[in-house]
């Protein structure tokens, strides 16, 4: 559909498409929406490694792809090396990697293909300062292998391997804080960001081109799927996340800190109205709702504390 | 073409490597340090330090794994791209070794030869590389320092031709950190040898986006499979184009994937790879000397297998013993293996036994050597195999 240059002006949001209709992710899929936006921001001179994860599945099989950049396909704990790999070779060969002009090198990668097996890479790459952008899209399960739980996945969640059931076999962990350990290797810019803010996220992924070295960027993504949510309701459950400070969306840039979303003068919204929106939660106990409550508020306390400190 | 004048150096294994490596002009380099191989890295670090070499990246991995995968990467972004590693090192990249084959990666890779552990040990021992035999790389074994430079910058040549990867293989401290002389090659020769690599894709190509890699259906993941058996059936030429053209150009051919070392009026001979055949060439001229019948035949290339240069020999001798610095548990050793069932629907039938020697660096010299002819010299007299598997240097 060719739009009116005048309404383009308009938009906040490039109206180009490089993420094509026939991928095949499920209705509703928040990594899918994640996906077109970074194609938006970075045009098709973008060099994509994906590991095993739905992402490989989206793209669609050979020889298709729903991509209008360059896509290399990897194994699942790889990212992090691979796009190491890519930017060196394309300095070794004289490209102009990252910047304004230059060929982007990006990494995408799901919750568990960052948080659990691909941790090593990542850690590997954010160290190493490689010029290129990882993102986490982060639906808080293995989604690709039929929803079990990952580092990331939140507590009391239902999954195929925390089923519930008579011994309430639920996750008992709360979720790893991936960003926190990628901020932990102080690099010049890392992020949280959602689908629901897209303004935001397009925001975040220009920053992290313009910056130098290694930038991260932790999406998150629902999965209707996964979370047993209705397929309309991806975006609503994005919000909510951030309105209640389950997922803060805030921004580290060489050693700084600043919150974005939700605003930090107010109480953020009950827990409850996210978790109620979805049935992995139903096989919580009030008691369950109170330990993840708390843990959010806490976190919440702990990421302003940092904001006011190093903000 | 300028005229061919080596330039000789005294080097150990590893730095003939490096050598070789910095003479290919490779882009990439990513690796992860393990002894013996460590030195082949280092050296490399020391060029780049020393300004001796022009872009080249030097990505400084936090494993094997990683440190393939980055080549995967390198390479899928057009780069000429080198790595080396050992034992519990190529273990470890196992999973994306299959990835460089699959993607159809020409990345060059030198294993030094060290058995795996426990127990812990870093001497010589074929196993970790043959057990890569099924990962769709190609496997060249060197015998001296020589081969070792020689054969990694064939290995670029062939490999960038066919689209499939290569590994050189030398084995742990007899050659990895024995010094030697090595004839190297002058750059601008090298350059003539071995020109810029042309890539079968690029992702810096934006013009048609594409992807490597993606889901490969029932409908389609069989012909991906057969390709790379073309591939490696092409490699049979291109090697031995490839080792004549080096041989024209700089005197050592390498045309034949078989050595035959004095086999031509053979009764038997000994069939090995790697280091260990420069003893049995040399027991082979004392063993002539006392007028033994014999040959030695060195199998350079291991992937691919070289089956009709293994008949040819196969039908002019009586036995073939079979020296296997390796095992395969549950069965025998891996080239005995891979010789007995090459030749099986064939007409040739010399008597075939498998020697299993020097595991994990016990030594294996001129004395072993005669001693396993004494043994073949008295099965072919009586016509039959004593047992078809010798575990020679077993403490009994
Ligand atoms: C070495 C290895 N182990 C296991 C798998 C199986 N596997 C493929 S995708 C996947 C889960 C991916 O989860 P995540 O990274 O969270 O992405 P998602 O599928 O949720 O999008 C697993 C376990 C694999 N491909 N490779
Ligand atoms: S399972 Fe979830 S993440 Fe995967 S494609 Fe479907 S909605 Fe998207």
């Amino acid at each position: 559909m060719e739009i009116p240059e005048n309404v383009k002006k308009r938009l906040s949001i490039p109206a180009e498409e490089h993420f094509y209709a026939g991928h095949t992710a499920c209705q509703g899929c928040g990594a899918s929406l994640g996906l077109r936006y970074v194609l938006k921001a970075y045009g098709r001179k973008t060099i994509f490694a994906i590991p095993a994860c739905c992402s490989t599945i989206i793209a669609g099989p050979w020889p298709y792809t729903a991509f209008e950049a360059n896509l290399f396909h990897t194994a699942f704990e790889t990212t992090g090396a691979v796009i190491g790999g890519i930017e060196a070779a394309l300095k070794a060969r004289g490209f102009k990697v990252k910047g304004e002009d230059g060929i982007m090198v990006v990494g995408w990668a799901g919750d568990g293909g960052t948080a659990d097996i691909g941790l090593q890479a990542l850690s590997g790459f954010l160290e190493r300062g490689h010029d290129a952008v990882y993102i986490m899209y982060d639906n808080e399960a293995y989604m690709n292998t039929g929803i079990q739980r990952s580092g990331s996945t939140p507590y009391g969640a239902w999954t195929t391997n925390t089923p519930g059931g008579k011994k309430h076999f639920l996750e008992r962990r709360h979720k790893k804080k991936v960003i926190d350990i990628v901020i932990a290797h102080e690099i010049p810019y890392a992020a949280t960001a959602s689908i629901a803010f897209p303004e935001d996220f397009m925001r975040k992924l220009k920053k992290a081109q313009k910056t130098p070295g290694p930038s991260f960027i932790q999406l998150f993504a629902p999965c209707p799927t996964g979370w047993r949510s209705p397929t309309d309701k991806s975006i609503e459950l994005a919000k909510l996340a951030v309105q209640t400070a389950y997922f803060p969306l805030f921004e580290y840039e060489n050693g700084k800190y600043k919150i974005n979303m939700p605003s930090t003068k107010k109480e953020p919204k009950p827990l409850a109205d996210f978790l109620k929106l979805q049935g992995r939660f139903k096989y919580m106990t009030q008691e369950d709702i109170d330990v993840l409550q708390q843990w959010v508020l806490h976190e919440w306390e702990k990421l302003k504390k940092l904001a006011e400190v190093f903000g | 073409m300028a005229e061919y004048k080596p330039i000789r150096k005294v080097v150990s294994g590893n730095y003939a490597a490096a050598y070789a490596a910095k003479h290919a002009r490779v882009d990439v380099v990513a690796a992860y340090p393990i002894t013996p191989q460590t030195s082949i890295i280092e050296k490399i670090a020391e060029f780049i330090a020393n300004g001796e070499v022009e872009n080249l990246e030097y990505v400084a991995v936090e494993s094997e794994h990683s440190a393939m995968a980055a080549c995967i990467g390198a390479s899928a972004a057009g780069a000429r791209t080198f790595t080396a590693t050992s034992a519990q090192g190529l273990a470890l990249m196992h999973e994306m070794l299959h990835w460089a084959s699959g993607a159809r990666l020409p990345v060059v890779m030198v294993d030094v030869n060290r058995a795996m552990a426990p127990p812990w040990s870093v001497w010589d021992d074929q196993t970790d590389s043959l057990a890569q035999r099924d990962t769709g790389w190609m496997q060249f074994y060197a015998e001296n320092n020589q081969e070792v430079y020689d054969g990694v910058l064939m290995a670029f040549k062939i490999a960038e031709t066919v689209n499939l990867p290569a590994m050189i293989i030398e084995s742990a401290f007899i050659l990895s950190h024995t010094y030697d002389v090595v004839e190297m090659i002058p750059q601008e020769l090298v350059d003539e040898f071995l020109p810029p690599r042309k890539p079968l894709y690029d992702l810096t190509d934006f013009e048609k986006p594409f992807s490597v890699g993606a889901l490969g259906t029932p409908a389609d993941y069989y012909e991906f499979r057969y390709k790379i058996q073309k591939a490696m059936e092409e490699a049979k030429k291109v090697i031995h184009e490839v080792g004549k053209e080096f041989g024209e150009r700089f005197g050592r051919d390498y045309s034949q994937m078989i050595e035959l070392y004095r086999t031509d009026d053979a009764d038997f001979v000994f069939m090995g790879m790697g280091s260990l055949m420069g003893t049995v060439k040399q027991a082979v001229d004392v063993l002539r000397e006392e007028g033994y019948k014999v040959g030695a035949a060195k199998v350079r290339w291991f992937r691919p297998f070289p089956k009709e240069e293994l008949y040819e020999l196969a039908k002019s001798v009586d036995g073939i013993a079979v020296l296997d610095r390796n095992y395969s548990f549950g069965q025998e050793g891996i080239l005995f293996n891979e010789a007995k069932g090459s030749l099986y629907n064939t007409d040739a039938k010399p008597l075939i036994k498998n020697y299993i020697v020097g595991l994990g660096g016990r030594d294996f010299t001129v004395a072993d050597v005669r001693k396993i002819a004494e043994n073949m010299k008295a099965i072919i007299e009586k016509g039959e195999l004593d047992v078809e598997v010798d575990w020679y240097h077993l403490k009994r």
